[in-house]
């Protein structure tokens, strides 16, 4: 005989994914137990902080009066960074502040308003609890394990982030390729308001992203973020797994080499480390979305591998909101029909897929095998800085027009002609 | 800013150190057959693995920024490794 459950639906993990489904559900008037394992929420999770926002203000149009968000973002950074230079693209447009189209986010602070929500809403908030694994019977998720407790749910939605131990419990994922995953390591940067404002040249609360390319990981593919939060910095580096571990390299030590790097260290001038973290990022686009439905549950966000890294940004906070959203309303019809099994909620998935976001998924599909060509950290890079240190350093040889030194560059640099259109087809066709 | 080490950058971080389940547990002997002990070493940036002078693996799991990563690069079977229990283990005040 099976036992009443508990709630109509149980979410594990109180990240972005599950508060925005959790709040969905339970504004909808369902019973929603959402379980947290860090003893608060948001204690356990980390991003490099840019959330675009758009998505998640459809969940809470009031979202940027009253969440805890640091600056919005209006400038953009793309550096591409060599041993001895560095060329920077600097983007700058007053159409990025109205209206707000990213913030500056830190977890710490932002997931436990975003819980706070889901209570208010009615949700129960179990947090300190680790979940151990979901509960089956005849081969449907019936809910979830705790140590000795038992939580039973219509509804199960795994929303516990990367390393989702709960869709592998489920027999959803399997052990992950390693090129499906990057290793992020993040230090927040204490810096007086006034020094960060000045430094980054900023007024009142907006803020800048720095995306950088090139050696800042050591060879490693992947690369280097600096984001302004009101009065500290958060800096990192994000770097492919399978590279990482065939290069050899040490992971502290290249986040080292980050820091200390002459282009990024002044940035840092004066300032303190609080805090040191790191996290796995789902890398692998549409490649890696497994099955996100079974009987009885549904995956969510990073447990789902719903990430978009192009290079130029890491997308997986507002890809979280976009399937809670789709979740949640998936779920919702599925407990009106009183038919949650697999076909009952099959609905997620087309939902999902049709959104934006999954529909940026595909667009983005060939991204991850585009951001594996070796080029594309050092070699254009340098190509560029050498480029222009002939226009710039007046060495007291006769000048050439510009286009006489790029060939002569190109020639000396081990980028082909040849590699450089394809790079160029590719990269117009996979970003 | 001043360079920072590893253990400096930890010292910011609090912790709920579980002092009775660690979290982590390597085959020793498996680890040393697969050889996967270096990567392990590499890998993690909070400097949780070591080579201990009789050549196994030393771990200090209280360090450990539960990213997974080290779980990742293993050989199947190597690490034991889950979460630590509920409220336990690092916790960040940033993120
Ligand atoms: C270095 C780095 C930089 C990034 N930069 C960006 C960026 O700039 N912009 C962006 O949009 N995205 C970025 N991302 C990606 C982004 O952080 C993730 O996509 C996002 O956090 C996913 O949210 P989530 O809710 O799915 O998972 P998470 O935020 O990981 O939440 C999972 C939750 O589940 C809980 N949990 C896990 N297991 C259990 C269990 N067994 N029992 C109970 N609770 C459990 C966790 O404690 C956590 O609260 C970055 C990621 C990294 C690592
Ligand atoms: S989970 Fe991350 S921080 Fe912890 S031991 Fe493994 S690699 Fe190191």
């Amino acid at each position: 005989m099976t036992a009443e459950p508990d709630f109509d639906v149980v979410v594990v993990g109180a990240g972005i994914a599950g508060c925005v489904t959790a709040y969905r559900l339970a504004q909808a008037g369902r019973s929603v137990a959402l379980v947290e394992r860090g003893a608060a929420p948001g204690s356990k999770n980390l991003s490099g902080g840019v959330l675009y926002s758009r998505g998640l203000e459809e969940v809470f149009p009031d979202l940027l009066e009253r969440a805890p968000i640091e600056r919005r973002i209006t400038r953009n950074y793309l550096q591409l960074l060599n041993a001895e230079s560095a060329v920077g693209i600097d983007y700058q447009d007053r159409r990025l502040a109205e209206p707000v189209n990213a913030v500056t986010v830190l977890r710490a602070r932002f997931d436990p308003w975003l819980a706070e929500q889901c209570e208010e809403a009615g949700a129960d908030l179990l947090s300190g609890v680790r979940v151990d694994g979901v509960l089956r019977e005849d081969g449907r998720v019936v809910g979830v394990r705790a140590g000795e407790d038992e939580l039973r749910a219509h509804v199960v939605v795994a929303a516990d982030g990367v390393n989702s131990f709960l869709a592998r419990s489920a027999g959803l994922r399997g052990r992950e390729p390693l090129h499906h995953l990057a290793l992020g390591v993040k230090a927040v940067v204490a810096l007086p308001e006034e020094r960060l404002r000045e430094r980054f040249h900023l007024t009142g609360d907006e803020g800048v992203a720095y995306a950088v390319v090139g050696d800042c990981t050591r060879g490693v593919g992947g690369g280097g973020f600096l984001y302004t939060n009101r009065a500290s910095l958060s800096v990192g580096v994000v770097l492919r797994l399978d590279d990482l571990v065939a290069k050899g390299e040490d992971s502290a030590a290249v986040f080292d080499h980050f820091l200390a790097h002459p282009f990024v260290a002044p940035l840092l001038e004066g300032g303190e480390v609080v805090e040191y973290g790191s996290h796995l990022v789902a890398e692998g686009g549409l490649a890696m979305l497994g099955e996100v439905v079974t009987d009885g549950m549904v995956v969510v966000g990073d447990a789902a591998g719903l990430t978009i890294n192009t290079g130029l940004t890491v997308r997986g906070m507002d890809l979280a909101v976009a399937s809670g959203v789709a979740a949640a309303s998936a779920v919702g019809r599925a407990l009106d029909a009183g038919d949650t099994s697999r076909d009952g909620l099959a609905g997620y998935r087309r939902e999902l897929l049709g959104s934006t976001a999954g529909r940026d998924l595909q667009t983005y599909a060939k991204a991850p095998a585009f951001l594996e060509r070796e080029r594309m950290y050092h070699d254009y890079g340098a190509l560029l800085g050498d480029v222009l240190h002939r226009v710039y350093d007046h060495d007291l040889t006769p000048r050439r027009h510009l286009l006489d030194v790029a060939r002569a560059e190109l020639r000396r640099s081990p980028v082909r002609v040849r590699d450089l259109v394809r790079d160029g087809l590719a990269g117009v066709r996979a970003l | 800013m001043r360079t920072t080490s590893v253990p400096d950058r930890l010292a910011a971080n609090s912790y709920v150190t579980d002092e009775e389940q660690p979290h982590i547990r390597v085959d020793q002997e498996l680890a040393r057959r697969t050889g996967c002990g270096d990567r392990l070493i590499a890998v993690c940036p909070a400097k949780v693995y070591s080579r201990e002078a009789d050549g196994t693996i030393g771990v200090e799991h209280a360090a450990c920024l539960e990213c997974g990563a080290c779980l990742a690069v293993a050989d199947p079977g190597v690490l034991e490794w889950t979460y630590p229990r509920g409220g336990f283990g690092v916790a960040f005040r940033e993120g």
